[in-house]
């Protein structure tokens, strides 16, 4: 099974053997990469019960939880990586889960999907209607995304927190795509982060 | 396998065994000998790597996957354990044992003290959920397993669970605790609390000796067990299975007969319950349950009952068990991963309620089934 390209992308750049904590970890694809090719161990949270079910039930340790409410249980520096994939504009309070996501793992990986990508834009300017696309599939009112973000507000963000970006990834059409122009052509952005 | 000449009577359906002890209890005292009644299924590998212990609830016992000796009712977790099931008795080694102070052959309030000859009744001491674990813990010393490959428990066998992970972490490479929590609540122990008071004002209860005549206090015990089944269901089952329809009438009988189905229900309950536990038993078991905090054992932090450990952890919940709700489960959670232990936590949705644990849940299979085979692989 192959992983998402973020997802690739995120564990080609997770030190082998470390600890990690995937927040929003679905059925536990990262983990289970991470787990037989990088021989970390990986600890996982996710919302969804029949997620969990289905990563327990393959071998990971995944505790069932709401990523706005239960980081605050784990404590400081437990882990190497804290990682949030796809999951940064779905929560309450991004700018808090990212307080969390570094204040337990020694670095974070974020990653989101652009809302200041073209097409996304070009759908805003003519269509005049939230956009519907390939990294946004559901319409306004379904979509679990409550904070959309673009790569420049994320910028934004880790530069007032005092943040260091110690690396980033674009992605166009499942591709690396160059730094330069990443807000206006990159899909899905990923952030290596430490403070 | 009877014609194996190397068959070894320690193992198999309907075991028993007095050890010499003595087991040092946490009130203080001593017992000894031991008896220890159990169960096993399956076979033990040569390097006794492939042993699950499982723990029962409050009126459980050893026919964990065996026919209960009164009723005659299949075992009580045949859904879970047995060939192909996920705790695999083809693959691993399964041992129940009737819980410390029980009346199932081990050791209890009914069985004889050897120092009088007579029944212990309330002379027997007061025992604990850790007191229950290290007798189990003899038990396999006899049965020459120096380490569980999994623990395995639902309610109090879920505290035993735990506290066999906090009392003997090298002996637990994985645990299991289902629907239940690290102390007993205010309201847990209220609950109980009704149950003793009716089994103590039953004129036949005689402080406990009434072993001689053969007539105990079932009516007390019988209400115990009524009050306390409702704690085991939720309302919405309860409204599902019975709602206020009437029982074999068309109308209200303006009387005290059992009127409803949800009575006639837990009349049935209580009465069939007297013929398969004992009431002193019930006094003692209820009480080392109340007594269980795994907190207060550690210095009041949770967290320390499990420092260092490298014993693995799945715990689950249901939504609708308001006896050992989800945040007892989460606060487990929350202390296991203070300390670092790997833990698997989910909250399943049932009807049901606290008995949840007992009844068909493909959900609780595949999670139990998945964790199991996860330690196989490590």
């Amino acid at each position: 099974m192959s992983l998402r390209p973020d997802l690739a992308l995120i564990a080609a750049h997770v030190a082998p053997g470390s600890r990690v904590l995937d927040v929003g970890c679905g059925d536990g694809s990262l983990m289970a990469a991470l787990r037989d090719n990088r021989g970390c161990d990986a600890r996982g949270l996710e919302l969804d019960p029949a997620d969990v079910a289905a990563a327990v039930a393959r071998g990971l340790s995944v505790v069932q939880g709401d990523a706005d409410t239960d980081l605050a249980d784990y404590p400081d520096a437990s882990f190497d990586y804290a990682i949030l994939s796809q999951t940064l504009q779905t929560t309450r309070r991004p700018d808090l889960i990212l307080e969390q996501l570094l204040r337990i793992g020694k670095r974070a990986f974020v990653s989101f999907p652009n809302f200041a990508h073209w097409r996304v834009r070009l759908s805003l300017l003519w269509g005049g209607r939230m956009p519907v696309t390939r990294s946004l599939p559901l319409a306004w009112y379904e979509t679990p995304n409550i904070h959309h973000v673009t790569v420049d507000d994320f910028r934004a963000l880790v530069a007032e927190r005092g943040i260091t970006v110690e690396g980033c990834w674009f992605l166009s059409r499942d591709r690396g795509t160059g730094s330069a122009m990443a807000n206006l052509l990159a899909e899905h952005a990923v952030f290596l982060l430490h403070r | 396998m009877s014609d194996d000449p190397r068959i070894d009577p320690r193992f198999g359906l309907s075991r028993s065994v007095t050890l010499p002890g003595p087991l040092r209890l946490d009130g203080g005292g001593l017992l000894s000998p031991v008896d220890i009644a159990y169960e096993t299924y399956g076979t033990l590998a040569p390097d006794a790597s492939n042993a699950i212990l499982i723990c029962h609830a409050l009126t459980g016992d050893q026919h964990v996957a065996s026919n209960h000796p009164v009723t005659g009712k299949p075992g009580w977790w045949t859904r879970m354990v047995g060939p192909g099931k996920p705790v695999d008795t083809d693959r691993f080694c399964v041992i129940c044992v009737n819980a410390l102070g029980s009346c199932l052959g081990s050791s209890g309030p009914a069985s004889v003290n050897p120092a009088t000859g007579r029944p212990w009744g309330m002379s027997f001491p007061v025992i604990t959920i850790r007191d229950m674990v290290r007798a189990q813990a003899m038990l396999l010393d006899h049965l020459g397993i120096a380490r569980l490959f999994a623990v395995v428990g639902g309610s109090m066998g879920g505290m035993q669970t735990l506290s066999w992970a906090a009392t003997y972490p090298d002996r637990v490479a994985s645990a299991v605790v289902i629907a239940s929590a690290a102390r007993h609540s205010a309201q847990n122990i209220a609950f109980h609390e009704v149950g003793r008071q009716a089994i103590m004002a039953d004129p036949k209860w005689r402080g406990g000796d009434y072993y001689a005549d053969n007539d105990p206090p079932a009516a007390g015990l019988a209400v115990a067990r009524m009050a306390a089944h409702i704690t085991y269901l939720s309302e919405a089952g309860l409204t599902e299975k019975f709602g206020r329809r009437l029982q074999g009438r068309d109308a209200k009988s303006f009387g005290f007969d059992a009127d409803f189905q949800v009575e006639s229900y837990l009349r049935h309950q209580g009465l069939s319950f007297v013929d398969r536990f004992d009431a002193n038993s019930y006094l003692y078991i209820t009480r080392a349950l109340d007594y269980f905090d795994l907190a207060e054992e550690h210095g009041g932090r949770l967290a320390d009952a499990f420092r260092g450990t490298a014993t693995r952890f799945c715990l689950v919940s249901f939504d609708t068990d308001w006896l050992y709700p989800t945040p007892e489960s989460r606060s487990i959670v929350h202390a296991l991963n203070a300390a670092g232990a790997p833990v698997s936590f989910v909250e399943l949705h049932s009807p049901f309620g606290h008995d949840a644990f007992l009844l068909e849940s493909p959900e609780l299979s595949r999670v139990v089934d998945g964790f199991l085979r996860a330690g196989e692989r490590r």
